[in-house]
């Protein structure tokens, strides 16, 4: 999936000179009006946030935020305990993507480069646990963690989500890519097989390793449906959590309000967005060649 | 398998190579170590998913055969969860819901992105190309809560944007979320609408393998235009295409924050799905056997599905 920036042009077809023009004409217009359809909710989001809460269902509807008014950020803040949910939000997704990072780059580098019984089947086992979905493990798990103490914690939400069979399957294959002889010469320069993989093999790896932070961070801060049954007191909410008992709470009155708060939310997904695009894609897409 | 990286080089797997801490290492001492290191790099990873997902699995159909509402001790009641669940008639509605859901929305999406990627793929300026790829991609990084937060608000009755625009052209307002059509409706253009890029970019890295030669070798043939995409474009992508609708499919089969958060299931069952009546019965009447049986039997459909699909593609996907 990665050559495909090289390869796109490759694609272009034999058509006589005349014909492309008008073609790609209609092709840009019929593309246009797909993007005003995929962006023009965001747009309206943003500027209706942007506009003081009793003019927020205004019809004709702005797109474009021509006088932006903050009044909505303010009343957002007095509303919601929003410093809090962005903190929760954060600490959730940071540990499980930090946790996820360290324990996929351990095992993926012992099923890439370290040779031990079993390890065919122990690895097809972790690709298998892909297949589950997590609806059906989240009672026991619901189950599990309040046994051991940990409902309505933080913790039930990072915990659980650390181990990734994903992101081992990422880093495995992106160890292979890397050659064994680095093994090799590092021991012959005595280093132990920790510090082989601590100062040889982890730093070649950081670009996998990135992606699997990404997408770990992506999905997470995202996650509605875990947060929904793990957490029951307002204050370990995460960020989508609040901002739907938000829309629950406030009547149709004041939705410039919930808006400020949704792009507020989304200014972390927005800095992914913009500089780790090409590595959210490749690992959203990893694995899913022939 | 293509690898998430930028090192051709891994692919397949390599039974073949040596291990990778022989070196020198070949004391008593360095044996003993090298048995127990793997282990100790995969430990964190393997017990963490024995204890959180393949002890739950276990768990979670073993508890499929009690009644447990996790205050009083549970009680063995065999298939009853399984009987009385097929036999509920929100259960039954939301399966219906589910499968109707899944057919609709995969349909859209896939189409929309295929459409979308062969438009996108063929001559196009640059700067234009990464833009519309960008915009299609989008969505994917918003949460599906705060994306069906403000869906919920265009797609109002009264004041919404979605009505307003259809008033332009003379068309009435639209009762979207008081109606179960249209309740259903809105789930799904959310769905879609979120969901699209993901199929559009699989599709992009599908078209982006097919040799330019077998495009000039239809036109001197005679193809062009749509018969071109028909007879050479189909054909060729329909491994992606099988990849696509095996993700798309089970992806949609667990559909909840759209629901959950437009319509709460509602008007009646109308956009309620089959994850919904799991968290219902789980944690909101607390009957973990019932949502553990509806747990297994949704499984055994993903499986059944994706066994099909594989199963089908043997006869319908061209590989090269």
């Amino acid at each position: 999936m990665t050559i495909i920036q090289e390869r796109v042009t490759t694609t272009a077809p034999v058509v006589t000179r005349k014909k492309r023009d008008w073609s790609v004409a209609v092709r840009v217009v019929v593309l246009l009006i797909a993007s005003v359809f995929v962006l023009g909710p965001v747009l309206w989001t943003l500027s209706t946030s942007l506009r003081p809460p009793s003019e927020s269902f205004q019809l004709p509807p702005a797109f474009l935020p021509l006088n932006p008014d903050l009044t909505s950020y303010e009343q957002v803040f007095k509303q919601l305990n929003i410093v809090a949910l962005v903190v929760n939000s954060a600490l959730v997704t940071g540990l499980i993507a930090v946790g996820q990072m360290l324990t996929a780059a351990l095992a993926g580098y012992a099923f890439a480069h370290l040779k031990f019984r079993g390890r065919g089947a122990l690895f097809s086992i972790v690709l298998a646990t892909m297949m589950v979905p997590a609806q059906v493990t989240i009672v026991p798990v619901f189950m599990l963690i309040r046994g051991v103490g940990l409902s309505d914690t933080l913790l039930a939400l990072i915990i659980p989500a650390i181990p990734t069979a994903f992101g081992t399957f990422l880093m495995r294959q992106y160890f292979m890519g890397l050659p064994g002889e680095l093994a090799e010469a590092a021991a012959i320069d005595g280093a132990s097989p920790w510090r082989t993989f601590r100062s040889v093999y982890a730093p070649l790896a950081m670009p996998g390793l990135a992606i699997v932070g990404i997408l770990a961070f992506n999905f997470h801060w995202n996650e509605f449906f875990r947060p929904l049954i793990m957490t029951i007191s307002e204050q370990n909410f995460t960020l989508p959590l609040g901002l739907v008992s938000l829309q629950g709470n406030l009547g149709t009155g004041s939705i410039s309000v919930v808006l400020a708060g949704v792009v507020l939310s989304m200014i972390p997904a927005l800095v992914v967005f913009m500089f780790g695009q090409r590595a959210l894609q490749d690992g959203l897409t990893a694995g899913t060649g022939k | 398998m293509s690898t998430a990286t930028s090192t051709p080089t891994g692919t397949g797997s390599e039974p073949g190579r040596k291990p990778a801490h022989k070196g020198s290492s070949t004391s008593k001492r360095g044996r003993v170590q090298q048995r127990w290191l793997p282990w100790a790099f995969l430990a964190p990873t393997i017990v963490g998913m024995g204890i959180f997902t393949l002890l739950p699995i276990v768990a979670s159909i073993a508890l499929a055969f009690f009644r447990w509402d996790i205050i009083s001790a549970p009680t063995f009641v065999g298939f009853d969860n399984f009987a009385e669940v097929v036999q509920d008639p929100t259960v039954r509605v939301s399966f219906l819901n589910t499968i109707v859901f899944v057919v609709v929305a995969v349909a859209l999406q896939l189409g929309l992105a295929l459409g979308l990627a062969i438009m996108v793929q063929e001559k196009l300026p640059a700067w234009l190309r990464v833009f519309f790829r960008s915009a299609f991609f989008f969505p994917l990084i918003l949460s599906a809560a705060s994306v069906s937060i403000f869906m919920r608000y265009l797609f109002n009755e009264q004041f919404g944007v979605v009505n307003w625009l259809l008033s332009i052209v003379g068309i009435p307002a639209v009762p979207w979320l008081t109606t179960p059509g249209g309740s259903a409706a809105v789930v799904i253009l959310v769905y879609v609408w979120q969901n699209f890029g993901f199929s559009f970019l699989l599709f992009i890295g599908g078209l982006a393998s097919i040799p330019v030669e077998t495009y000039e070798a239809a036109s001197i043939d005679g193809a062009t235009g749509w018969r071109k995409h028909w007879f050479v474009t189909l054909p060729l992508l329909s491994p992606t295409t099988l990849v696509a609708s095996v993700m798309a499919i089970i992806n949609a089969l667990q559909v909840f924050d759209q629901p959950y958060v437009l319509t709460r299931g509602g008007p009646g069952d109308s956009t309620r799905t089959a994850v919904m009546v799991i968290f219902e019965s789980a944690f909101q009447r607390l009957e973990f056997g019932q949502a553990s049986a509806i747990g297994v039997i949704l499984t055994l459909i993903i499986m059944a599905i994706t066994a099909a699909q594989f199963r089908l593609s043997k006869r319908f996907v061209f590989y090269q």
